[in-house]
């Protein structure tokens, strides 16, 4: 574990307030200088399972969580020892967060809980019990409401946070800030009650602790003068893209953890000028955004894996019918089925390379990072209008909820390019006019017309079709028409500059080679950097980014010189690692696998490359350690 | 109506080559659609027809005009898309009654509900033509036609009273035979703004032998089999949109009369409301979409720093 870096973990019941609590210290955590990467785990449940939200600090950027804490904050027993439902359904999987916090760290909890922390055997921890509700009566005797405390119980979780700031060694009143912004107006007597509170946890637990904090949060950096880095999810950088990108109609159907883009951008639409529709399925959702692409509008839609399951005929409609577009955001959790609606999974790779019946061209990209999705989801729309294809871009449930600071997004050279446009003849009346939708080109791209330009009536259909639009079962026109299609995906592989394709990180001469994508490219970058400096074997990472169509050169050359080389993929089968077999020819002899529905930690990603580095074992299967 | 007209049907019209069979019910209801577009004078570039999959689903490129054969069952969240895009199209949704009613049945009640302005007519034939005539959701319990090794096992569903249900606001049925009533219907469904629909009875010649030209034509007691509404002094309009009684007791009306089936069956307007549409929902919710169709909104170069600025 980097030294310096602190995890601060607040654990409790869904619906009570952790993902709030989390959201507000980990904002304190940026604006007291320390870089932050956090994350919260949660069930598919609305109220009472348990929910935990982690924020490491640090004085560099971090990509990564760290399994071990230093501050815990138990809202709750469970926090603390482990999931109570001891008979059913299963043995206790869940034994609490207190297995978890490194010696010498620091447990706040609820004195009223019926927590024994003497039967915790950690003696070599300081458990700070404090009665929440007490003091919060405390607190709201300065604004008369004492008498208030039952109704107002969820601001005991800001006493339990008051208190880790002083065990973390923050400035209370940084903390208390982030409430007066957040509560203005009519609500700043919410923003007051929760400053108080915090103070009176605050001080309690400096009472407790005998003045001295054991961490010091403000050794992690300087209070940022100027402009405070921004605190970015995925899903923020994603409707970003969008939104520089043009985008005017996006559609969703409820789904997690894809929603909370859309809801996001649903927000977004009076004051962006956007139209965001819930529709009635997923089925409806893409085939609005295939019939408003038509249209002329930037479309978009976005869902996860079932939601996807059910979308997939739209992208062969959209494909055969050249439709620019829609863009399809593929927020990725655990499958088959059902399988762990709100945990990480990146098992639907293949899925999305082969959604529907057919040989058909769409492009497939996956962004790893805030900045990268960004540059992608923008970037997806100019490929569809360029190429007149569905574009999927594929994420995942960590990418979406990871919090992490970001100075800025570089959003200079975005250009918007809406691809081969019709000129009208002049004739208006009468069929058979000159223009054709599908006009065989050199490019393959034909020039489109919007339904409502004069000259330009077309027809479009999901039969084979010539190049007006109509049906045909001709052979020449079905063999012309497919190379028209599938030659959009050579023209696309030609055009997309390399560095969109696959990114490159750590030395050339490195001993060993790893490949992978998404969301794990955060974690293997923050283990190579403890790796080479604890056990000085230096490492290099490919991540490949653009799926389809496939970069063969670009991969078979960043591997051929490699001497040993490791697949690291959150999934079952290391689908990457079959793609750029089938690709390229190589083959990835050792696998690192998650598929427990979590990501991977700093610490997991660490020991389970150090295993492999050090033995030939071909499968190398990580599970989870806590929550 | 314009007195010059610069349209008349035969410029909406393509030269494609129909391949429907002799004396199907599909060649009257494009005739009449042909027909409306010409009373109602739309520039054939203006209006974007949609359709589904089956023998009605070939309807586009037999009319000029933007035409697009999507997927079966998916006719009406295409056009919600088209027209959502671009509210000044003219937008006709058409498609079979398996298409709508089977495997679109959630976007035939969710359209309704939804109200935008647009135009959905149903060739309903009871049978699966293209696939060789199996029972399609209009055919009743216990009928078999020629084609059906055994008789439909189901009840089938009530098209009129399921339009009601979910909210379309002009609910009628025609005839697609009926050359003088069916273009002057399918224009007044046009006119109306709001979700319009038409449940046009289709005879297919090759599969069903029930539901025949020969047998909508009988006469019985003296009384022809189909009759129009309105000449029976039916009158399904509301007057009074913002009457909820009004509007609840029509509905009823409509529901009632939808059961007349057999020796007697209506054709015409069933129910007609002015109800707010979507496009107006959306244009009290989005400051410039009652100003422009949504792509032409200038929105190239967006402001993202005030959401930036939030997360800081």
């Amino acid at each position: 574990m980097p030294e310096g870096d602190l995890t601060w973990l607040i654990g409790g019941a869904q619906g009570g307030g952790v993902d709030t609590s989390g959201g507000v210290f980990a904002r304190f955590a940026v604006r007291s200088g320390a870089r932050v990467f956090s994350n919260i785990e949660y069930h598919s449940n609305i109220m009472g399972e348990h929910s935990y939200y982690r924020v490491r600090m640090a004085k560099q950027d971090r990509h990564s969580i760290l399994d071990r804490v230093n501050v815990l904050v138990a809202l709750d027993l469970e926090s603390l020892t482990g999931d109570p439902h001891l008979e059913f359904p299963y043995p206790q999987s869940f034994r609490g967060h207190v297995p978890e916090v490194l010696p010498g760290g620091i447990v706040i909890y609820d004195t009223d809980s019926k927590f024994n922390p003497t039967q915790a055997e950690r003696g070599d921890i300081t458990f700070v019990g404090l009665p929440y509700l007490e003091l919060l009566r405390e607190a709201l005797k300065d604004f008369g409401r004492e008498n208030d405390a039952s109704r107002l119980r969820i601001i005991t979780n800001t006493i339990a946070v008051g208190a880790s700031v002083f065990a973390i060694g923050g400035d209370i009143e940084t903390f208390a800030q982030v409430y007066r912004d957040d509560f203005t107006g009519r609500r700043a007597d919410v923003a007051e009650m929760n400053a108080r509170a915090a103070t009176v946890g605050y001080e309690c637990a400096s009472r407790e602790l005998g003045g001295r904090s054991p961490f010091d949060l403000k050794g992690l950096g300087k209070v940022p003068s100027g402009r405070r880095p921004m605190l970015l999810r995925g899903m923020h950088a994603c409707a970003i893209g969008k939104l520089k990108a043009g985008l005017n109609l996006q559609t969703y159907y409820p789904i997690s953890p894809a929603t909370d883009e859309s809801v996001y951008l649903e927000g977004l639409q009076r004051s962006q000028n956007l139209l965001v529709v819930q529709a009635e399925d997923e089925i409806a959702c893409i085939q609005m955004a295939v019939g408003a692409a038509n249209a002329g509008a930037r479309a978009a839609t976005s869902t996860s894996g079932p939601g996807f399951a059910l979308m997939v005929e739209g992208l062969g409609y959209a494909s055969i019918t050249e439709v620019p577009g829609p863009v399809v955001f593929l927020w990725q959790r655990g499958g088959p089925s059902t399988g762990l609606p709100t945990r990480q999974d990146q098992g639907d790779l293949r899925f999305a390379l082969h959604p529907a019946q057919g040989d058909f061209p769409h492009i497939v990209v996956a962004p790893a990072d805030p900045q990268q999705i960004m540059e992608d989801s923008f970037e997806a729309f100019n490929w569809a209008d360029r190429y007149q294809m569905p574009v999927v871009v594929i994420v995942d449930k960590y990418l979406s909820t990871q919090h992490a600071t970001v100075q800025d997004l570089n959003m200079e050279n975005l250009v918007i390019d809406r691809g081969p446009r019709f000129t009208p003849n002049g004739r208006v009346n009468g069929a058979g006019e000159d223009y054709l939708r599908f006009r065989f080109t050199e490019s393959g791209v034909s020039p489109r017309s919007f339904p409502g330009e004069e000259g330009g009536i077309f027809w479009s259909t999901s039969d084979e079709h010539d190049e007006r639009g109509h049906i045909t079962e001709d052979p020449e026109n079905r063999i012309r028409m497919m190379e028209k299609r599938m030659g959009k995906l050579d023209l696309a592989a030609s055009e997309i500059p390399s560095e969109r394709k696959v990114s490159v990180y750590g030395p050339d001469d490195a001993d060993v080679t790893l490949v992978g994508w998404g969301s794990v490219k955060g974690t293997v970058l923050d283990a190579m950097d403890v790796i080479a400096r604890e056990d000085g074997t230096k490492l290099r990472f490919v991540q490949v980014r653009l799926m389809r169509p496939f970069p063969v050169e670009e991969v078979t050359a960043a591997l051929s010189g490699a001497q040993r080389l490791i697949l690291v993929e959150g999934n079952y089968t290391g689908q990457l690692g079959g793609l750029v077999r089938e690709m390229t020819g190589i083959n990835l002899p050792q696998k690192v696998l998650k598929y427990d529905g979590r990501p991977f930690s700093e610490e997991e990603m660490v020991e389970a490359l150090r295993q492999a580095i050090a033995s030939k074992e071909e499968r190398i299967h990580v599970s989870h350690r806590s929550g | 109506m314009i007195a010059e007209e610069t349209y008349t049907a035969k410029d909406y019209k393509t030269p494609v080559h129909v391949n429907w069979c002799p004396a199907c019910g599909d060649f009257g209801i494009v005739t009449a659609l042909q027909n409306a577009l010409a009373m109602l004078q739309i520039p054939p570039y203006k209006v974007a027809v949609f359709s589904g999959i089956g023998c009605s689903g070939k309807t586009p490129h037999y009319i000029n005009a933007y035409g697009f054969h999507t997927l079966h069952g998916r006719v009406l969240p295409n056009a919600t898309g088209a027209k959502l895009a671009n509210r000044e199209l003219t937008v006709i949704a058409v498609g079979g009654d398996g298409d709508g009613y089977g495997i679109g049945a959630g976007y035939f009640v969710n359209s309704g509900r939804r109200n935008l302005d647009f135009t959905y007519l149903v060739f309903d034939n009871g049978v699966y033509g293209l696939t060789k005539g199996q029972g399609a959701p209009t055919l009743a319990r216990g009928q078999r036609t020629k084609s059906m090794p055994e008789p439909a096992i189901q009840d089938s569903l009530n098209p009129i009273a399921l339009a009601i249900g979910s909210g379309y606001t002009f609910v009628a049925r025609g005839y697609a035979f009926d050359t003088k009533g069916l273009a002057p219907l399918i224009a007044e469904a046009m006119e109306h703004r709001g979700s319009s629909f038409i449940d046009i009875l289709q005879t297919c010649p090759t599969y069903n032998d029930l539901m025949t030209v020969n047998w909508l034509k009988e006469t019985i007691d003296e009384q022809p089999r189909l009759y129009k509404l309105a000449d029976e002094g039916y009158d399904g309009v509301v007057r009074d949109p913002s009457s909820v009684a009004e509007v609840v007791a029509k509905k009823s009306q409509a529901v009632e009369k939808s059961y007349e089936w057999g020796d007697r069956i209506p054709l015409g307007v069933f129910y007609q409301a002015r109800l707010r549409t979507y496009e107006e929902e959306l244009e009290s919710r989005l400051p410039l979409f009652a100003d422009a169709p949504l792509i032409g909104w200038d929105v190239s170069n967006r402001d993202v720093a005030p959401l930036l600025h939030v997360l800081r």
